[in-house]
């Protein structure tokens, strides 16, 4: 994966863009809004990270600009400001996700590689995880030859997980994304709904599917 | 500046001399529109009466010629008055009359015309002002009767006096009246000023004075009492907020330096390391938590989230919020229920009622359970519920547990209080305040109620939360 900081935060910067080549990705930084917005029109990058106060140009207009131009490449804003207005502001100016500082590397990560992926993406009908199996059109979720009956919530919970197969989810992308909650419930709450859905779907096959990242999140995947 | 120079550049006084002049102007024009009809009604009747007599003296010409004529001018030229006659020969001699002298020419055009003259009995020879005609008759005699103007023009004279008298009295009038009146307005006026200064200067406590008389004057300082009462209450807050922040985020900040400390110093190998670099992170979440707490109360005191505010479904985010807890309320042995069989629409910000919601719902669940023995045998719930209240909607949260004593539930909205009793328990403190702060952004309340046995919060909102709020 091939992404472009930007960022006027030395420090900041770097740090991501040492934690990013350590997991396998390539990262290019940009000290300012006008020199982010030129690289991000030359170069091919899969994922943009936008700061979104920059000198000489902010991250909301330098995205503004890009989308104008046509240039779809996801792009996900860091801002100081994590409202809830800030955020909607934030996507409707044209960026794919939002994430208010201070974050967690391994939530931006996470995040990161889902809009990388979605990008080539395409949606399916069915989802395949091993012999995990889930109809989104007829809401039928099968394993093996047994199926498995799922409240309306888990079913969407399971979608998600499994939309975004090998790629680790995060607590706050599953409160987002399967509740649109965008607050804090201080207890985890995820991590209950997530057992009882592990019990759901991995209780009493031998292999296990629904797997916990410690310290990041969630993956569903079949190895 | 002097007194006066303020005086002059106040808008009062500024009025007060638009309107005096516009009062002057019309004043003028009321007299010379006066003068001008009287002076036209005068000429009227001289000419009138002029004509008349000529007419006469002609008749009197025709029936007894010159001689009769010379008689009659003679005879009426000795009566006193201001009639004036002159008979002459074609050569211009005066035969009869009263009428010494005449400006030049006038002899010789017949018809009106407005003339100088004296009179022949007049031994000062002092010149007047009358108004003639001039007849041509038969044999070529010229016949001039008319009538002194000296009425006019003392008419017109006390017309001016009059005038420039009224002026006089109406300018003085008006200049000590707008004096009178903009001196009372300034007098309030630099009330207020001084009370704006001395609130500028940090005194918020002061308040602009109130006559009473419910004026324009009342009304402003009564706007703008309301506006300081709500900035002191503002800065009473940002104040607590400060102090808050000092206090409960430099506590936290102390424990997080003192286990790097404690780690440099300690600390044998990787693993020990490792320990107190996750308790770290740990540590600094839980203070990202409470900062974005306050950071969201702060906000939502300030209203700067009223934009956010549409239609929603009261019961529709009470079932959403007992969905996410339900699980969790499980797993401690707690049944918890929504009850909201019918929606209840109101006008609110989705997010944050939902976030209000789940905070009164995790701190049931924390809380709201008792030991086995004081349950005595009932099973522990926590019940939320949305239902419409009149003009008002309320969200309820009602547990089992043990309950918060009268005496300590104003303290249990304030920030950060967390009662003795729940001291062992994690969590921010800022749960209940971040509700209350939720509902008054709405317009609303939050209430702490006796659910016997346990506690019940209500959150009760107006349905038009939005405009209940602007009309405030």
């Amino acid at each position: 994966m091939r992404l472009l900081i930007i960022e006027d935060d030395r420090d900041a910067a770097d740090y991501l863009a040492k934690a990013f080549r350590e997991v396998g990705h390539m990262a290019e930084l940009a000290p300012d809004g006008e020199e982010g917005l030129a690289l991000a029109l030359n170069g091919q990058y899969d994922v943009l990270i936008v700061d979104r106060m920059l000198p000489r140009l902010d991250g909301l207009s330098l995205i503004g600009t890009l989308r104008s131009k046509g240039i779809e490449t996801p792009a996900l804003i860091l801002s100081a400001l994590g409202q809830v207005d800030d955020r909607v502001k934030g996507l409707r100016a044209g960026g794919d996700d939002y994430l208010p500082k201070p974050y967690s590397f391994s939530e931006l990560l996470a995040r990161t590689e889902v809009l990388a992926r979605r990008r080539g993406g395409r949606e399916e009908t069915v989802y395949r995880v091993g012999d995990l199996q889930l109809d989104r059109l007829s809401h039928q979720v099968m394993r093996g030859a047994e199926e498995i009956i799922l409240q309306p919530r888990e079913f969407r919970l399971l979608e998600y997980l499994m939309k975004h197969a090998g790629q680790v989810v995060t607590r706050t992308m599953l409160l987002e994304n399967v509740w649109d909650y965008h607050f804090d419930p201080q207890t985890n709450v995820i991590d209950v709904h997530i057992s009882r859905l592990r019990s759901k779907i991995d209780k009493g096959f031998a292999q296990p599917l629904l797997h916990t990242v410690r310290g990041a999140g969630y993956v569903i995947r079949d190895r | 500046m002097t007194a006066l120079g303020k005086l002059l550049r106040t808008t009062a006084f500024k009025l007060t001399l638009v309107y005096l002049s516009i009062f002057a102007v019309f004043a003028v024009f009321l007299l010379g529109y006066f003068a001008w009809n009287t002076r036209r009604l005068i000429t009227e009747q001289i000419t009138q009466t002029v004509d008349v007599e000529i007419t006469g003296l002609a008749e009197q010409y025709r029936q007894g010629g010159i001689r009769r004529l010379v008689f009659i001018v003679e005879a009426r030229s000795r009566r006193p008055g201001s009639s004036l006659y002159l008979l002459t020969t074609p050569a211009g001699e005066g035969l009869a009359g009263n009428v010494g002298s005449l400006s030049a020419g006038v002899l010789n055009s017949t018809g009106w015309e407005e003339t100088a003259y004296r009179r022949l009995d007049d031994l000062d020879g002092t010149e007047h002002r009358a108004l003639v005609r001039v007849f041509q008759l038969p044999a070529g005699f010229r016949l001039l009767v008319g009538r002194d103007l000296e009425e006019r023009e003392r008419l017109r004279d006390i017309v001016l006096a009059a005038g420039r008298w009224s002026l006089a009295v109406v300018i003085v009038l008006g200049v000590a009246g707008g004096l009178f009146v903009t001196r009372r307005v300034l007098k309030r006026v630099d009330a207020m000023t001084d009370t704006t200064r001395q609130i500028m200067e940090g005194d918020l406590t002061g308040r602009l004075p109130i006559a009473g008389t419910g004026d324009e004057l009342d009304r402003l300082a009564s706007n703008l009492n309301d506006m300081l009462e709500r900035i002191e209450a503002l800065m009473h807050g940002l104040k607590e907020m400060s102090d808050n922040i000092a206090h409960d985020l430099k506590t936290p900040l102390t424990r997080l330096r003192n286990r790097c400390e404690e780690a440099l110093r300690l600390a044998e190998d990787e693993s020990q390391y490792r320990r107190a670099l996750e308790g770290t992170i740990e540590e600094s979440d839980a203070l990202i938590r409470t900062f974005n707490a306050l950071l969201m109360i702060a906000r939502a005191e300030s209203g700067q989230a009223r934009d956010g505010m549409i239609d929603v479904d009261a019961a529709e985010i009470a079932r959403g919020v007992g969905e996410l807890y339900e699980p969790v309320a499980d797993e401690k042995g707690i049944r918890l229920r929504v009850e909201a069989p019918a929606p209840v629409p109101l006008k609110g910000n989705r997010e944050l009622i939902s976030q209000a919601l789940a905070n009164l719902v995790d701190n049931a669940i924390k809380y709201g359970v008792s030991t086995p023995i004081e349950m005595n045998g009932a099973e522990p719930e926590i019940v939320i519920t949305a239902v419409p209240d009149g003009e008002r909607i309320r969200l309820t949260v009602a547990d089992t547990g043990r309950g918060i004593p009268e005496a300590d539930r104003g303290r249990a909205m304030e920030r950060f209080v967390r009662l003795e009793q729940s001291r062992s328990l994690p969590g921010s403190g800022l749960g209940l305040s971040l509700a209350s702060a939720v509902a008054r952004l709405h317009g609303g309340e939050l209430r702490l109620e006796d659910n016997r046995p346990g506690l019940k919060t209500v959150v009760s909102l107006p349905r038009s939360g939005h405009a209940a709020l602007a009309a405030q």
